[in-house]
Formats: structure tokens, C-alpha cells, sequence
């Protein structure tokens, strides 16, 4: 196979992944029975609206919380420091819908929080103030408190990949630390930061458990009100289609406003980053702002759901339990496998042919992750019934066998919804990291005979050893939190922890579903901490014994 | 690069290894289920041993559920569906994906009015939205109707889940079909008016939310209320002490009442062993279960109820026949909507 036919088959792979984004689309030529009109005359504007809070919220909660603390563990020494190096990471352990049922368990109106404070100044409710957890803000931070670490990951990617230099020379052109950060190593982060705010984005609008719990009017909940509320199939999926428009529009214009410029390294020298240790207040500063997105993100809820968990250990079942933990992980493991190597594949691809046709497809393919999983999930099902029934009929009809439903109904249509929802997330992070390795290294090896993949095998994967494993690490732990569509596309008899928590979270049995939801995020913990440490040591030069 | 080609290889064999379970040769009977699996996998279990019929299961939100039967088609594996609400049901025998059973049995045990005409759905179990007031600042002679809660004398009293919750659509259907739609989002407004604060939460928060003093009445399914009365947290028995039931409109139509039911797939692959599972369901035994362990209603005469329930008294059940909610199911979507109601 040459090197066109290699593209061939990677540009009918990325059209074969597109299916059910562009099934979703083709929804949009049905008729809706005036559903629309009503929409627009009630919620529609309400729904827009509400998102657009919801992401700018998001959008700017993430990058406080994530860009400096990435900077300031890089550059700098402070005690705790290094715990908070991979500490850092581990809210993305923590599924949305699970810090938010934890949140509001504790600081609801009838939660132990305001429950004290009304015992303990014998006050009734009114007579004091108290945020109102389930509020747009409330969402806004949940949403923020989980998904912040994808800033922190990418951008500290970045940050450890940068070559010291360019900043030793910011140095000595008379600008101060605050300046170096501000004005050289952040906007030579900016694609790995950007590309971080996109997953940020479209993890928030895809998201359905948080604003449903919360009762917040957000676009992906009026695609399930149209659905759910009206029976209109079609218009939901017309909405989720003005979704992905809206997503589209944003990838463009980040990328326009990015122009031609281009983020390579300058210098392949490196050396051991030169760490400041900071003193006094600075110290406690920094101390201060890197424990708070760990605290709340992570420490406070996961005690939360220990304590519950402990509470009702009497209702867990040990043998069953253990099943959903393989499900669970198994499930994460063959999706992060393949994501990697698809990802891989379509990342280069992109690179070699940056054509139109390559640009379109993935661009089309990365839509998946800003789709609600059960629009994804339907999005699957329509394709594989199609055909699954096509070739039960054209079976029937040639030879009298039934072959009934085939991939329907199996994992396999799981792990593909799987592979469509979350590619996205290994594209994004290979590019990033695909990004900052100069064409000329690609030219310097062809130029020494080299074909395509062996510049792959031998000039990319080393050099791109950590994004690929946090690429594959960020899918796994994307597979363990899923719910939606493993709860609709799954196979007879089979559960996952996920599916557990959910069920039993949605009879409001909160503290019931917390052994599940401890597990989810203790199965998370695990490669949250590899993902971390394996980008502190992916930087050049980087002293093992250090 | 080809190991990279292998690998892959190897991992889509692993994946259509997985999926090549569920085969067996016994009989057995497949269940697409809009209930939770740990409220219905025991009866089902029960089932199991009786009969040697093995039932594999699905759970899942019943329009997901829906949504796949039908896209499935002629070749769904699927043999019932389960549904917590009526609306549900109906809207699947309209789409053609039911068909209709003939057994004595479900005819017999269950009441004309909590079953399909046609026989392609039946109720299994019975629930009751109602009111639950603070005992300590209400005084129940002051309740009367679902259309009482409307009036100015409760405003910035009333706590009530999400419009999108399909027990507060089935209610409103309700009221669409006794009122008409113009009454009913007259109602909806005035309702909308004296809410506490915007729905949020569950059934289980409106209660919480009434016994710590946010509101003093609120809108809500039998069984949460009956779940916390009986819960493992010592907070929420100590919540619901604080709180009585009122059975709305005695004096008229009977308190709004929803079922949750089955129905056999239209293109059901193991017929007979789906209409004993059904029968099953109707049995002394799985009432008796629904009504002890679920704290819902039996759907069959003179099965006892458990002592909570007990506790509440006998009530008056509107008598409207159950099709009706499925029928206004998107008008009142669109009423509330309208109404403001989040």
C-alpha cells in the first residue's frame, strides 16, 4: 500500500467514524411537525442563552484554575509542590454528575451544611444567606471543578516542552517573571491551551446529568425535553445539529484568529527546567492557589462519597460489584487502545496531507465530542440497525438464513459510539503535541530516505511518547465516567459502575450510589496519576533520578 | 507498523469476542426496561426460579428504550417493555411497536381502567401524585384540589420538581383532559406563580425542602415520600416526621394516579414466555413484592399494601382512563412551557 492508498484508507476511516455525526445532520431536512415554532416562540432563545452563560463561565473558572497553577508547579518550588504536580490532575477522576449529586447533598437547602447553621444560631431557613447550589453558577463551578485539568495537562505539556531558552532570553530582554509567563510561555502555549478550552467547551455543552440535576434550562436540556417531553425524535436531533453548527463556527474562528502563526520550537536544546523556589508570601500564594482546584475538586467531594459509601456498606453486593469493576474497565480499556491508534493515524494523516478534503472529515469527525451521548447513541443506532436489517433481509431473500442483529445491541456498537465521542479528545491532544514538532524534522528525514511511517515510527512516536500515552490515559478515563450511551447501546445483562451510580442516584438515593461513584473514581485515580507523571518526565532532557 | 496493524487486529477480535454472549438454548424471555434494575431484577429473579425461564435485561430510560425498539425493528431481540408512567406506553403503541396480548388472567386481575382497550399495554403497579404539607404551619382544612393550588392564598409556598419531569406532565395532562388546555395553563400560571423557588432537584428535595421550612407544601409521588419514611439515613426519616399527606380533590375526580406497566413488542421473539412473564408480574406474589418493597400501589383488588401506605388511609383515585395522559402528553409540555414552569 503506498503512501496515497495509506491516506485513502484513513480519509474513508474518518468518514466511516463521521456516519453518525452526519446522521444527526441529516435530520435537519425532516419535517418537525411545528415543534420549532414553538420552540422559538417559549424556550429557544432561554436555552441559548443559558449555554452560552454556562461556557463562558466554564471557560473563564478553567483557565484560572488551570493555566497558572501548571505554570506555577513547572517554574517554580514551593512546599507541596510536587504532590500538587499530579494532585493536580485528579478531578478528572471525578465524573461531573457525581461532584454535583456529592455538592448538593452537602450544601442543599436540607443538606447537614445549612442544616448546621440552622441548629447551631437556631435560625430557620430565611433568616440567613446562603449560595443556592443549584443555580447556573452552582453548574458553573461544578462543571469547572472537573474539567479544569485538561487546561492543567495541556498547558503544562506545553510549558515542560517549551525550550528554556526562549525564556532565558525574555529573561535577559529585561522582562520579569510575571512578564516571561504572561508574555512569552502563555501564548506559546496558546494552541495546547486552546486546544485544552476546546474539550472544556464541548465536554460543557454535551453535558446533560449536572444541568439536568440542577434544573437548568441549557441547549443539550431542551434537546431532551423536545425529545423526551414531545416524542419529537426529529427535532431534538435538529437541535443537537444547530449544536454542532455553533461548535464548528467556534473551531473556525479559533483557528482563523491563530492566522498563519505558527508555535514551533525555536531550539532543541534543553536543559533542566531552572525552578524558583519562591519564599514568603509568594510561597504561601502559590501554596494557596494550587491546593483550592485540588481541595474542591477532589479531596472535599471524595471524602464525601467515602463517608456515604461507608454508611451503607451493609447494601453492597461484593460479587456483583466486582463484575461492574471489569465491565467498567474493560469497556475503557479497548476504547482507549483503539482511540490511540485511530487517533494516531488521522493525526499524521493530517499533517501529511493538510488538504481540504483531510481538513473536513476530521473536522466533521471531532463534532462527536460536543454531542450528548445519547444523541451519539441514536446517531450509532440508526447506521448499524440500517444495516444489521439490510443484510438479515439480503440474507433472507438469497439464502433463507436469519442473521438477525448482528452488531446491533453488542459492545461493539458501544465502543464505536465510544471511539466517535471521544477521538476527539486523542486528536486534539496528538495535534497539540504533533503541532510543536517542526516540519523541517519531518523534511530532514525524508531527506535521509525515510518513508512517512518510518518518520512516524522513528521521529514522531518518540517524540510524542507522552501525548500519545495521555491521549490514550484521557480516553479511558473518558470510557469510565460515560453513561448515556453505554446506557442505551449495551448488550443484555450487562452494567457498568456508571450505569449503577446513575440508577440509583435517579431514584435519589444519593448516599447508596456512592460505592459505585467511589469506585468510578478510584479506578480513575490510577491512570490520572500515570497521565501526570508520565508528562513530567516526557520533557527532553528530563533527569530520571530528579 | 504491522504491529501496530496486529494489535488492532487483536482488539477488534477481543471486542467481538465480548459481544458474543447471550446465546443460550433455554427458554428464555428479554426485557427492555424503563425501571431500574434494583427494582425490578428481583421479581424477575423470583420469575426465573419458578419457572426455569431465564430473563435477560436491559435498563435504560424508556424513550432511549423506545427509540432502539424502534430502530431495531422486525429483528429486536426485545419481548416486553417496561415503563414506570402510562405516556410512555401509549406513545409505543402508536408507533406500532406493541401488539396486543389475550389472556384471561391480566384481563381478570387488572381493572379496565389501568389497561389498554386494546390490550397491548397493562398496568402493574399503581402510584399517586399528591400533596405533602408542613404539618407545623398548614392546616390541612385549607386544602382541597390540584386546582386549589393554583389560587394567590399559596403564594411562594409550593415546591415541585422540573416541568420535564414526566409525573408533572402526566399531571398536567390530566387536568388538560378533565379542564381543556385553556383552563389548564390558566392554572399552570397561577400554579407558577406560587412556586417557592425554581424546580430543582427530585421528589425526595421537594420533601426535604418542606420539612426544613423553604416551603410549606409540595407536589409528589406516593412512594418518595414512603422511601424516606423508611430510608437508611436517619436525616430523611427524620424529614418526612415533620410532614403529612393530603389526597387531593376527594370530593370530586379522585387523586391523579399513574401506573407503571408492560407491554409485549410487536415483534417479540419469545411470545409465550413474555405473556407468563406479564401474568407473572400480576401475581400475588410480585404484587404483594411491589407493594412491600417498592411502596407502590398494587394494581390488583385486595392485595395488602404495606404499613407505611396503610398508615395514609383510603383514597379516592381519579377514575379518568390512563390513555388520556398519553394523549396530552405534548400539549402539556407545551403548557408549561408556556406557563413559565422550568
Amino acid at each position: 500500500m503506498g503512501k496515497h492508498g495509506s491516506l485513502l484508507a484513513i480519509f474513508v476511516l474518518c468518514v466511516l467514524l463521521s456516519v453518525p455525526v452526519l446522521t444527526i445532520f441529516s435530520s435537519v431536512f425532516d419535517s418537525s411537525d411545528g415543534v420549532w415554532q414553538h420552540l422559538v416562540d417559549t424556550l429557544l432563545w432561554s436555552y441559548i442563552v443559558q449555554s452560552l452563560q454556562l461556557m463562558l463561565g466554564v471557560g473563564v473558572l478553567v483557565l484560572l484554575l488551570g493555566v497558572a497553577p501548571a505554570w506555577l508547579v513547572t517554574m517554580t518550588r514551593f512546599p507541596g509542590s510536587r504532590w500538587l504536580e499530579w494532585a493536580l490532575v485528579l478531578p478528572l477522576a471525578m465524573p461531573a454528575y457525581i461532584i454535583a449529586y456529592t455538592y448538593t447533598g452537602m450544601l442543599d437547602v436540607a443538606g447537614p451544611v445549612q442544616g448546621f447553621i440552622r441548629d447551631t444560631f437556631d435560625m430557620r431557613f430565611g433568616d440567613y444567606w446562603f449560595p443556592q447550589i443549584r443555580s447556573t453558577g452552582g453548574a458553573i463551578t461544578m462543571l469547572s471543578l472537573v474539567l479544569y485539568p485538561y487546561i492543567y495537562l495541556l498547558s503544562r505539556m506545553a510549558f515542560l516542552e517549551q525550550s528554556v531558552c526562549v525564556l532565558e532570553v525574555s529573561r535577559t530582554l529585561g522582562a520579569s517573571p510575571w512578564q516571561a509567563f504572561s508574555r512569552v510561555a502563555v501564548p506559546l502555549a496558546r494552541p495546547a491551551i486552546m486546544a485544552g478550552l476546546a474539550l472544556v467547551l464541548m465536554e460543557t455543552l454535551a453535558d446533560y446529568g449536572t444541568v439536568q440535576y440542577f434544573g437548568i434550562s441549557s441547549f443539550t436540556a431542551g434537546i431532551f425535553r423536545t425529545w423526551f417531553g414531545m416524542g419529537s425524535a426529529t427535532a431534538a436531533a435538529q437541535l443537537s445539529a444547530v449544536l454542532m453548527l455553533f461548535i464548528l463556527a467556534l473551531v473556525i474562528a479559533e483557528q482563523w484568529s491563530r492566522n498563519r502563526a505558527r508555535y514551533h520550537h525555536t531550539s532543541t536544546r534543553y536543559s533542566q527546567l531552572p525552578q524558583l523556589k519562591l519564599t514568603g508570601w509568594k510561597m504561601a500564594g502559590a501554596l494557596v492557589y494550587c491546593l483550592v482546584p485540588v481541595l474542591f475538586g477532589f479531596i472535599i467531594p471524595f471524602l464525601q462519597l467515602a463517608w456515604w459509601a461507608w454508611d451503607t456498606r451493609a447494601l453492597v453486593d461484593f460479587s456483583a460489584f466486582s463484575q461492574l469493576i471489569i465491565n467498567s474497565l474493560r469497556l475503557a480499556f479497548t476504547a482507549a487502545l483503539i482511540a490511540l491508534i485511530l487517533g494516531m493515524f488521522i493525526s499524521y494523516a493530517k499533517r501529511l496531507q493538510p488538504g481540504m478534503p483531510m481538513r473536513t472529515a476530521t473536522r466533521v469527525l471531532g463534532l462527536g465530542y460536543a454531542v450528548p451521548g445519547t444523541v451519539i447513541a441514536v446517531g450509532v443506532l440508526i447506521p448499524f440497525a440500517w444495516f444489521d436489517n439490510s443484510l438479515d433481509a439480503w440474507m433472507r431473500a438469497q439464502f433463507g438464513i436469519s442473521t438477525g442483529l448482528l452488531m446491533s445491541g453488542t459492545l461493539i456498537a458501544v465502543v464505536f459510539a465510544y471511539i466517535v465521542r471521544f477521538l476527539p479528545v486523542a486528536m486534539n491532544t496528538m495535534d497539540a503535541g504533533l503541532g510543536k514538532i517542526k516540519p523541517s524534522m519531518d523534511d530532514a528525514g525524508r531527506s535521509m530516505g525515510l518513508g512517512p511511517f518510518q518518520i512516524l515510527r522513528r521521529i514522531h512516536i518518540p517524540m510524542l511518547k507522552g501525548s500519545l500515552l495521555t491521549a490514550a490515559l484521557l480516553v479511558f478515563v473518558d470510557v469510565l465516567k460515560e453513561l448515556p450511551a453505554t446506557l442505551i447501546l449495551r448488550p443484555f445483562n450487562f452494567n457498568t459502575l456508571a450505569i449503577r451510580t446513575y440508577e440509583l442516584a435517579n431514584q435519589e438515593r444519593l448516599t447508596e450510589a456512592a460505592a459505585s461513584a467511589l469506585m468510578i473514581v478510584l479506578a480513575g485515580i490510577i491512570p490520572v496519576i500515570i497521565i501526570s507523571l508520565s508528562i513530567s518526565a516526557s520533557r527532553p532532557g528530563h533527569d530520571k533520578r530528579a | 507498523m504491522r504491529k501496530l496493524f496486529l494489535s488492532m487486529f487483536a482488539v477488534s477480535a477481543l471486542a467481538a469476542g465480548l459481544s458474543a454472549g447471550c446465546t443460550a438454548q433455554a427458554a428464555e424471555v428479554n426485557v427492555y426496561s424503563g425501571r431500574e434494575e434494583n427494582l425490578i431484577k428481583p421479581v424477575l429473579d423470583r420469575f426465573t426460579a419458578q419457572t426455569g425461564i431465564k430473563v435477560n435485561l436491559i435498563t435504560a430510560g424508556a424513550d432511549e428504550l423506545t427509540t432502539r425498539l424502534e430502530l431495531e425493528g422486525a429483528n429486536s431481540p426485545a419481548d416486553l417493555l417496561l415503563t414506570v408512567d402510562v405516556g410512555r406506553l401509549l406513545r409505543a403503541k402508536e408507533m406500532g411497536l406493541l401488539q396486543a396480548v389475550d389472556s384471561d388472567v391480566l384481563e381478570s386481575q387488572i381493572p379496565a381502567q389501568y389497561r389498554d382497550s386494546e390490550g397491548e399495554w397493562f398496568g402493574v403497579s399503581l402510584r399517586s401524585r399528591v400533596v405533602v404539607y408542613d404539618k407545623e404551619r398548614v392546616n390541612p382544612a385549607q386544602l382541597s384540589t390540584y386546582e386549589d393550588l393554583a389560587d394567590p392564598k399559596w403564594k411562594g409556598k409550593i415546591c415541585i420538581r422540573s416541568s420535564s419531569n414526566i409525573y408533572n406532565q402526566s399531571m398536567t395532562a390530566a387536568m388538560i383532559s378533565h379542564h381543556g388546555v385553556e383552563e389548564t395553563e390558566a392554572w399552570a400560571k397561577g400554579l407558577v406563580a406560587n412556586f417557592a423557588r425554581q424546580p430543582q432537584g427530585g421528589d425526595r428535595d421537594q420533601i426535604a425542602a418542606v420539612a426544613i421550612g423553604q416551603c410549606e407544601l409540595a407536589i409528589v409521588n406516593t412512594y418518595y415520600l414512603a422511601g424516606m419514611i423508611n430510608a437508611t439515613s436517619a436525616e430523611q426519616r427524620e424529614q418526612a416526621t415533620k410532614v403529612a399527606v393530603f389526597w387531593p380533590n376527594q370530593q370530586d375526580r379522585g387523586a391523579h394516579i399513574n401506573i407503571s406497566g408492560a407491554g409485549l413488542s410487536a415483534h417479540a421473539p419469545n411470545r409465550s414466555e413474555a405473556i407468563q412473564l406479564l401474568e407473572f408480574l400480576v401475581s400475588d406474589e410480585s404484587q404483594t413484592w411491589y407493594a412491600e418493597a417498592n411502596n407502590e400501589f398494587p394494581v390488583r383488588a385486595g392485595v395488602p399494601v404495606s404499613a407505611t401506605l396503610q398508615s395514609w388511609g383510603e383514597f379516592k383515585a381519579d377514575s379518568l382512563p390512563l390513555e388520556q395522559l398519553g394523549i396530552h402528553n405534548a400539549e402539556a409540555v407545551r403548557v408549561m412551557d408556556r406557563a413559565g414552569w422550568r
